[in-house]
């Protein structure tokens, strides 16, 4: 059961208060019909799924019913940090710079 | 390979069982292979199996980083049927229950496979509607089911309650006699000899750290023990498929979570069939030995981890303890956790990639077991090929990007 801390509430709750809305920072584009279908389908479908860090979204449905990102090992399942949406986290993982770079399409920054 | 008979083993009786031949090799890696299979499970030895029997490709290398079949074909319930929605997922998982019917004699091994059928219930109004619908489809695909009442659900499993005074009353089922169970070690460690028989190399305790390219071209793979050359790198990596897309720079729409299974103490015979509930989820069978083998779900977020939540294993023993009343008091031995590559459509990626002469098959999710023989078969020849097999076709990649997805959440997304 993981303890994760709420940035609005400011307090550590259990797991099932929590759902999980997966990879943080995927921006939605401004334009969609703009977009190829290849584009538009890495935006819908294709993800990190790192072995290691991640940046991640999180509902506390049963709590303050608000979003916040958390920056989580998938491997250990700490977590290092929750952050409110709009933020920056203060770990980065090595993979992301790499998947990063061979990114074909932009999909906003981190 | 010697041939595993009656004869034979009376033959090894003579010498005390103690002068039978190996397995399988133990080979030093070759500079160079045709091809190279990543990932030593069920899939990837199947691969490598219809790759060198079929296609005649025996240049071939199984590269697992711990050892043959230990990972999820190791841990999983087991559970064979083909009753999906679609016609492109029907025909594919269709394929492979066919050749799991020949399986033992084809390998020369006994692969345990029962066609004790497979009942998924209903509990609502739209379960049944759902089943009614699936059913249908099924039975225009050539593939057997029937929707059955609660009272012939009692006659095929009668431990199980059928009561109508319950929070999720059962209100029929699909019914597929010709699904059931296989020894799921037995499947690897015979397609692994009939691999090794045939010249494949199997090479343990050898993990993938990159996948070497030139020019948008494979070359080979690094790994633990050096570089190793290859015409066609083909993963099958199941959980780690998006670790390994990493090493040539691609992503895949996949996402690893833990499943999880466990099993009881052995209990005397009393459940000859497989009974399966997506609404309440939980599914039920006994293994030859007599433990209840019980699957619960996947984690509600990503993990490589081969653990589980508590609370899932919680969720999934109230469900099978409102089916089975008399199980309430039956104690659980162990309990394992995979990491499965779920995809957003729950159908496995069967491709080719934007890099040449590499190969994905990943994404079966929570159900890959049953696949095993069939998927390894459209997987090599899509490999042997580097065209898809006409069954792999509608598992491409691109679906992705087309928007041509085969939507099996109904038949497969939650139970398997």
């Amino acid at each position: 059961m993981l303890l994760i801390h709420c940035p609005h509430c400011r307090e550590d709750r259990e797991e099932e208060e929590f759902s999980y809305s997966g990879e943080a920072h995927i921006v939605r584009p401004v334009e969609p019909e703009a977009l190829s279908d290849k584009e538009w389908g890495d935006y819908l479908f294709f993800r990190k799924n790192p072995r290691g860090i991640h940046h991640e979204m999180w509902y506390h449905g049963i709590g303050c019913r608000r979003y916040f990102y958390a920056t989580r090992n998938t491997l250990s399942y700490e977590i290092l940090e929750t952050y409110m949406v709009g933020e920056k986290p203060q770990v980065i993982a090595a993979i992301d710079v790499a998947i990063d770079a061979h990114r074909d399409t932009p999909r906003g920054t981190l | 390979m010697k041939k595993y008979s009656g004869f034979s083993l009376l033959k090894n009786a003579l010498s005390y069982h103690e002068n039978w031949q190996k397995i399988w090799r133990s080979p030093k890696p070759k500079a160079d292979y045709d091809v190279i299979i990543v990932g030593g499970g069920g899939h990837g030895l199947a691969t490598a199996y219809y790759l060198a029997k079929v296609h005649g490709i025996t240049n071939v290398a199984v590269i697992e980083k711990g050892y043959l079949g230990g990972g999820n074909t190791a841990r999983n319930t087991t559970i064979i049927r083909s009753n999906y929605l679609w016609d492109e997922a029907a025909q594919l998982y269709d394929l492979s229950l066919k050749l799991w019917e020949g399986l033992s004699q084809e390998l020369n091994y006994n692969v345990m496979f029962s066609q004790r059928g497979v009942l998924n219930l209903g509990h609502n109004l739209q379960d049944m509607r759902d089943i009614e619908r699936r059913v249908n489809a099924n039975r225009l695909n050539g593939i057997d089911g029937e929707v059955v009442t609660p009272e012939r659900i009692k006659e095929i499993a009668p431990l199980i309650n059928i009561s109508r005074d319950c929070r999720y009353p059962i209100l029929g089922a699909s019914w597929q006699p010709r699904g059931g169970t296989a020894r799921h070690d037995a499947v690897a460690w015979g397609y692994a000899r009939g691999a090794d028989a045939l010249g494949v190399d199997l090479i343990q305790e050898t993990e993938v750290t990159g996948i070497r390219r030139k020019n948008g071209v494979v070359v080979g793979v690094e790994t633990t023990k050096g570089f190793i050359g290859a015409r066609k790198v083909a993963c099958v990596t199941a959980g780690n498929s998006g670790v390994v897309a990493a090493m040539a720079g691609l992503r895949l729409p996949v996402e690893s979570r833990p499943l999880q299974a466990l099993v009881s103490e052995p209990v005397k015979p009393c459940l000859d069939t497989v009974v399966m509930s997506n609404a309440v989820h939980g599914y039920i069978s006994q293994s030859d030995k007599g433990d209840l083998v019980v699957g619960a779900g996947v984690d509600g977020y990503n993990g490589y981890g081969q653990r589980g939540s508590m609370h899932v294993i919680e969720h999934t023993l109230q469900a099978i303890c409102e089916l089975f009343p008399a199980f309430s008091r039956v104690r659980m031995n162990r309990q394992w956790g995979g990491v499965v590559d779920t995809t957003p459509d729950a159908c496995p990626i069967i491709s080719k990639t934007s890099v040449q002469g590499l190969y994905f098959n990943c994404g079966w999710g929570t159900g890959g077991f049953k696949a095993t023989p069939g998927s390894g078969y459209v997987f090599a020849d899509t490999v042997a090929n580097d065209h898809p097999h006409p069954l792999a076709e509608a598992f491409d990649l691109e679906r992705f990007n087309t928007g041509a997805l085969i939507d099996e959440h109904g038949a497969a997304g939650v139970a398997h």
